[in-house]
């Protein structure tokens, strides 16, 4: 993962620097070129780190290396700072109308995820008690209408609609309506995707704003998106003045620069990240954890929340004790698993630990149909044999792949991750039962 | 003038380009000012290196790449004692194109034979716009096309590929939203053999290149393809969205090993983006791109051309006054 090139490459920039009392405007400038690259690696618009390269130098020169801290280290948290400064400093909720309906539409280019953000926002709100009208403005893109009604099938949500023949801003007006008459306290616009230079379609936007005046207009941005994300931004605000931003598909591994390209450029705050294509996953963007994702140090916050939420504290500490004691078994791996599916896609857990670089974790991904082997497999040994894996020669294989369904090659290579697990298990259970410390949990960069 | 007049014949006299280079410079208009901006009248000095690796970036190239280009600048520079920096522009233009290649690549289609064009992507980027437009341009010359609705999981996916369908009136084979797409595959391949298509383009649903399962899935699709028409299968085309940085080169190498991705199609370049990220893909994946999307329209679907791909970035046709 980046961050360790950017990690190591610091500690390597001030390595000599140790014993100095204060940061060198030499050294510094190496370091900044390390941070730079790495930024402009994550796709934040080159003006943008111009800028912010510049305030961090100024930040950073001539301060004291604290004694606590090392040189890098110290660059780094500065640098994190003013990201998450930078990105609004913390959460931004949603606006709600104090005289209903509240009205909320989104905007974007094409294929940002805007229909999908408007079915995930709505249920989000139905969640919250709220009774939402999802309403189909997007006239043009072939079967716009009838995504936008299976979403809210799926939802049960109610979708308005009058074809692909009136105009949208006619559209937007009847929804109004409609959802005062059937009591939706709720209007979530969904619009064609455009081009920021189409004026024609970008005019249409300002009508249906001006006609139904909606308190959140909201721009649907793709997360990897590149250094265009800042003329995009531009445009959508200058024209429409937004209230706010969905970052969509971050689920992925772009390391979503665009998020601080368009806060820079518009000033207007992340309210939502989409983190995949079930209709749950949406959720509240916290600016600090963005920082590091884009400086590619992995976001342990989220991590350590998701575990606790979701790690059942007792039998943790049971493993965890096992562990101590190097008794960790196949059986506990199964219980393991269970727990760490609990916690979401797997995928999306180890990119959250810095230091977990994909190369290093091929053997250890799993998807839910692997989970499922894994488990007729682990349930087709013996106890003994659960209790002793280096028990399981040759023949016991066999058996096993016979028992359970499976190939000789599946036993091997869920033996293989058992073995993985361990090392890794001896990782995260020592950040979750740190009793609160998180010192406990080494970051890469110390 | 050389070889920019010459770049700019070729991009006047390509068969179709015009579109292609019409929205190409109209789009890149910021960057190509910035270009002039650089070397306008100046001397060549660590400054204009400097700032022709930031329009380079700009243009979503990417940091590596760029710096790699501006260090083979540099050293051209040292040893064919360039002076000028209006000679320097001339350089970048040959190096660009020298990753780029100089001909087109066409897609590998054999005719009196089924031939399978496999579309894959993330989410987002163009995938079922792309192959109507791509059906429109393989009938027009002749062909006979179907689709098969491979999307069986985005909410009317398939009914959006219907309607490309009507528009172009080609056949599309379709299963039921949720349906197992190495089903639709398998049903879709029976169909173009017993309707003797020439050409079977295949949609996938979108998917992030980092869902292990959902890149099994592809690779299931095309075994089932081997299987059931061996050798059919002749391209297996990524579509990229031009508004994607460096994400793209991530993309480009995960489809590369789930599908064995023969080729590019470039989409949304009627945008402000560059695209720039295409060039790292080629300087590092060889991935060629092979078609680019420049509008909603049927007709929207062109063959790219490196050399208008280049003259594009780097000529203001409206500007008659650039020297070359």
């Amino acid at each position: 993962m980046a961050f360790e090139s950017l990690g190591e490459k610091l500690q390597g920039v001030f390595k000599k620097l140790k014993g100095q009392g204060k940061i060198s405007e030499k050294d510094l400038k190496t370091a900044l070129r390390e941070v730079r690259v790495a930024l402009l690696e994550a796709d934040v618009n080159y003006k943008v780190v111009k800028d912010f390269i510049n305030n961090v130098n100024e930040r950073a020169l001539g301060q004291e290396v604290l004694e606590s801290l090392t040189p890098g280290q110290q660059v780094i948290k500065i640098v994190n700072d003013e990201l998450t400064k930078l990105m609004g400093g913390f959460q931004s909720k949603l606006e709600i109308s104090s005289k209903p309906p509240t009205i909320i539409m989104m905007v974007g280019l094409q294929g940002s995820g805007k229909t999908t953000s408007a079915g995930k926002l709505g249920r989000l709100l139905k969640k919250q008690g709220r009774r939402p009208l999802l309403v189909a403005c997007d006239i043009y893109r072939p079967a716009a209408i009838k995504q936008l009604q299976v979403l809210g099938e799926q939802l049960d949500i109610p979708v308005f609609s009058m074809g692909n023949k009136t105009s949208p801003v006619d559209i937007a007006r009847a929804a109004i309506n409609h959802a005062a008459y059937h009591g939706n306290d709720i209007v979530i616009l969904d619009t064609a995707g455009r081009l920021h230079i189409d004026e024609a379609l970008m005019e249409e936007l300002s009508l249906i704003k001006k006609q139904v005046n909606p308190i959140e207009i909201l721009l649907v941005v793709d997360a990897m998106t590149g250094q265009d994300a800042v003329n995009v931004a531009e445009k959508f605000n200058e024209l429409l003045d937004l209230t706010g931003v969905v970052l969509t598909k971050l689920d992925g591994d772009t390391r979503g620069g665009a998020a601080l390209s368009v806060k820079a450029v518009t000033g207007k705050p992340v309210k939502f990240v989409g983190m995949g294509e079930k209709l749950d996953a949406l959720e509240p963007f916290h600016p600090d954890r963005m920082a590091s994702r884009i400086l590619g140090m992995g976001d342990v916050l989220t991590l350590i929340e998701k575990a606790q939420e979701n790690f059942d504290a007792k039998k943790s500490q049971e493993l965890q004790q096992k562990l101590l004691k190097a008794e960790f078994t196949l059986e506990d791996f199964l219980t393991q698993m269970q727990q760490m599916k609990n916690m979401g896609p797997l995928d999306q857990i180890m990119d959250m630990l810095p230091g977990m670089n994909k190369a290093k974790l091929k053997g250890l991904q799993l998807d839910e149909k692997e989970f499922v082997r894994f488990q007729a497999i682990i349930q087709s040994m013996t106890k003994d044999e659960r209790k002793n894996p280096q028990k399981i020669n040759g023949s016991r294989r066999k058996r096993i792949a016979a028992g359970s369904g499976t190939r000789v090659q599946d036993v091997n290579r869920l033996l293989k991750q058992f073995e993985q697990a361990q090392k890794m298990m001896k990782q995260i259970s020592g950040m979750t039962t740190g009793k609160g410390k998180k010192g406990k949990f080494k970051l890469p960069f110390m | 003038m050389g070889f920019f007049s010459k770049l700019k014949e070729s991009l006047k006299t390509s068969l179709g380009g015009e579109k292609l280079s019409d929205s190409l410079t109209k789009t890149r208009k910021g960057f190509i000012d910035k270009i002039f901006d650089v070397f306008s009248g100046k001397k060549i000095d660590e400054e204009l290196f400097e700032e022709l690796e930031e329009v380079l970036i700009q243009g979503d190239v990417g940091v590596n790449t760029a710096i790699d280009l501006v260090e083979i600048l540099r050293e051209r520079v040292k040893s064919e004692k360039i002076k000028e920096a209006e000679q320097l522009r001339q350089v970048i233009v040959e190096e660009i194109i020298n990753i780029m290649g100089e001909e087109t690549s066409a897609l590998n289609l054999t005719p009196g034979e089924l031939n399978i064009i496999l579309i894959v992507g993330v989410n987002g980027v163009g995938k079922t716009t792309s192959i109507g437009k791509l059906a429109y341009k393989l009938k027009s010359e002749g062909k006979r096309v179907m689709l098969g609705a491979g999307d069986t999981f985005r909410a009317a996916a398939i009914d959006q590929l219907k309607v490309w369908g009507q528009r172009v009136g080609v056949d599309v084979i379709s299963h039921k939203e949720g349906a197992d797409p190495a089903a639709v595959v398998y049903d879709a391949i029976q169909a173009a053999n017993a309707r003797k298509i020439d050409v079977l383009i295949i949609d996938t649903a979108g998917r992030l290149h980092t869902k292990v399962n959902l890149m099994e899935e592809l690779k299931k699709i095309r075994r089932i393809i081997d299987k059931e028409a061996s050798g059919a299968l002749k391209e297996v085309l990524l579509v990229l969205d031009a508004t994607t940085g460096q994400n793209a080169l991530a993309q480009a190498n995960t489809f590369g090993q789930a599908a064995g991705v023969t080729g590019v199609i470039l989409t949304k370049l009627d945008g402000t983006a560059k695209g720039g990220v295409v060039i790292g893909i080629k300087a590092e994946q060889n991935l060629p791109v092979k078609l680019v999307g420049v509008g909603e329209k049927m007709e929207d679907l062109q063959v790219f051309r490196p050399q208008d791909f280049v003259a594009a970035l780097f000529t203001e046709v409206e500007d008659e006054e650039y020297a070359g």
